[in-house]
């Protein structure tokens, strides 16, 4: 008897320390959050379930009752909303990433190290992600302005839906260049392939990317452990492995 | 806030695709669903299979396959620079060819069943009149097939009016060029523009109801046609 009230002891123990934690991740961020979650795993026991996807739908489906616990959005604005809507756990809403802007070609040596190709380039599309929908797309635009060449490069602008098809758009060759996520052609330090300019932060607001725990996570441990895990060293290594910056 | 004026244009320039999407997919889906209905052919199942392959397909896979046909790299794209034409994406055009693609089935089926179901003794009693087989055809078997054609025209055009993942993919969402009314509802409701986005997207819902419904209602043999 005593040997089996130790046993469902030892059980219950095992089944709150080790939990589930259903985590909503901005698409831009799939890859460094793989890693993450893996790491996680292995370091506090506690497993990440993650779903990928624009914010603007990850913000319909926590409106409407999805069961997603964290939220790691694509920017600052959607974690703000949902926490004046009290859908979140107040006070823990913080910046895990902040987003770096590339012009990029799959074409080697297309782009130059100043982005002049903007200026220069004969090229008959420039691709963006939807400026009203993604960070990443209004950042492009606000550069633009800031270089003066919005007016002259308008009509040649093709819009993603967001920044992952806006890459495809690029990497595929149908648009000869177009303003991605950093995340998306550097690791450790530079390009995975083709050629970029990565655009001076003044040239744009900042892409911050930031983290809540939501509603439904209030009660379980692992949500709170992963917010503690993305501030930690190892993670923050592993994002500005990206190229993203902190 | 009530529809503004991007919306009306997506709304045009939606009905402006469709329409021209039809007409190239009888003209084009007329021959494919004759032959499939006709011929004894080994190589029917496989081109049935694929007209069938929208059908089944998710359209980001349609997407991404004819960006890269399409793309300066792939064969097609190849092709319509060496004609002058330049790449497809982006453009009309590319709209044109992807929205023909994904459409397909959606005519040739009902058209070919429509087709099966005249069976052959009308079109012996044709030639043995001494009809043709381009007059049998026209005077005999599109008569007959009226109802096949008609489901088929409403499909086509009800469909890619309704289409999205493809037309993005391929489209850019260029304003008056490319951008869709699904498109323009994704915009809305991604932007969280909720009431600009019910406007549209219960117009839609309204229409392709309608459309379905004077089908079913005028027409009740042209839906038995189909599988």
């Amino acid at each position: 008897m005593k040997q089996l009230a130790g046993l469902l002891a030892l059980i219950a123990c095992h089944a709150a320390q080790a939990n589930e934690v259903q985590v909503a991740v901005a698409a831009n961020f799939t890859a460094p959050m793989q890693k993450i979650a893996a790491e996680f795993e292995k370091d506090t026991g506690h497993k990440a379930v993650l779903a990928f996807g624009a914010t603007g739908k990850f913000y319909a489906q926590i409106a409407n009752g999805a069961p997603f616990e964290v939220l790691l959005a694509a920017d600052d604005e959607t974690p703000a909303k949902l926490e004046a809507e009290h859908r979140t756990v107040p006070g823990t809403r913080f910046t895990y990433a902040t987003g770096k802007l590339v012009l990029w070609s799959a074409k080697d040596g297309y782009v130059d190290g100043q982005g002049n190709v903007l200026k220069t380039g004969d090229y008959a599309h420039l691709a963006i992600a939807n400026p009203k929908t993604a960070p990443y797309g209004a950042a492009a635009v606000e550069t633009l302005h800031k270089l003066g060449l919005y007016d002259r490069v308008q009509g040649k602008l093709v819009q993603g839906e967001n920044i992952a098809q806006t890459h495809q758009f690029v990497s595929t060759g149908n648009a000869p260049l177009g303003f991605v996520a950093l995340s998306q052609v550097y690791r450790d330090g530079r390009f995975t392939s083709g050629s970029g300019w990565i655009v001076p932060a003044n040239l744009h607001g900042p892409i911050r990317q930031d983290a809540v725990i939501l509603a439904k996570g209030g009660a379980n441990p692992a949500a709170k452990a992963l917010e503690g895990y993305l501030k930690s060293n190892k993670a923050r290594e592993i994002i500005r492995s990206y190229g993203y910056a902190l | 806030m009530t529809p503004d004026a991007a919306d009306f244009a997506a709304v045009r320039l939606t009905l402006e695709l469709a329409t021209v999407v039809t007409l190239l997919l009888l003209a084009i889906g007329t021959p494919i669903a004759w032959w499939l209905a006709r011929t004894r052919s080994r190589l029917r199942h496989a081109v049935g299979a694929v007209v069938a392959l929208p059908l089944v397909l998710p359209p980001t896979v349609i997407g991404f396959y004819l960006l890269l046909l399409l793309g300066p790299n792939g064969p097609v794209g190849k092709l319509t620079e060496a004609l002058g034409i330049g790449l497809l994406p982006f453009s009309f055009g590319g709209l044109v060819l992807a929205s023909v693609c994904y459409s397909l089935p959606f005519v040739v089926q009902p058209l070919q069943n429509a087709f099966e179901a005249i069976g052959t003794r009308p079109l012996e009693v044709a030639a043995t009149l001494r009809a043709s087989p381009w007059d049998t055809f026209w005077s005999v078997a599109v008569p007959l097939a009226r109802p096949g054609f008609l489901s088929g025209a409403v499909l086509g055009f009800a469909h890619t009016v309704g289409e999205f993942g493809v037309v993005l993919m391929i489209g850019g969402n260029i304003p008056d060029k490319t951008r869709v009314v699904s498109v323009q509802i994704y915009d809305h409701v991604e932007a969280l523009e909720y009431a600009q986005a019910h406007w549209l997207a219960g117009g839609m819902l309204a229409f392709s109801f309608i459309v379905l419904l004077a089908l079913y209602t005028l027409y009740p043999q042209a839906m038995k046609g189909r599988r």
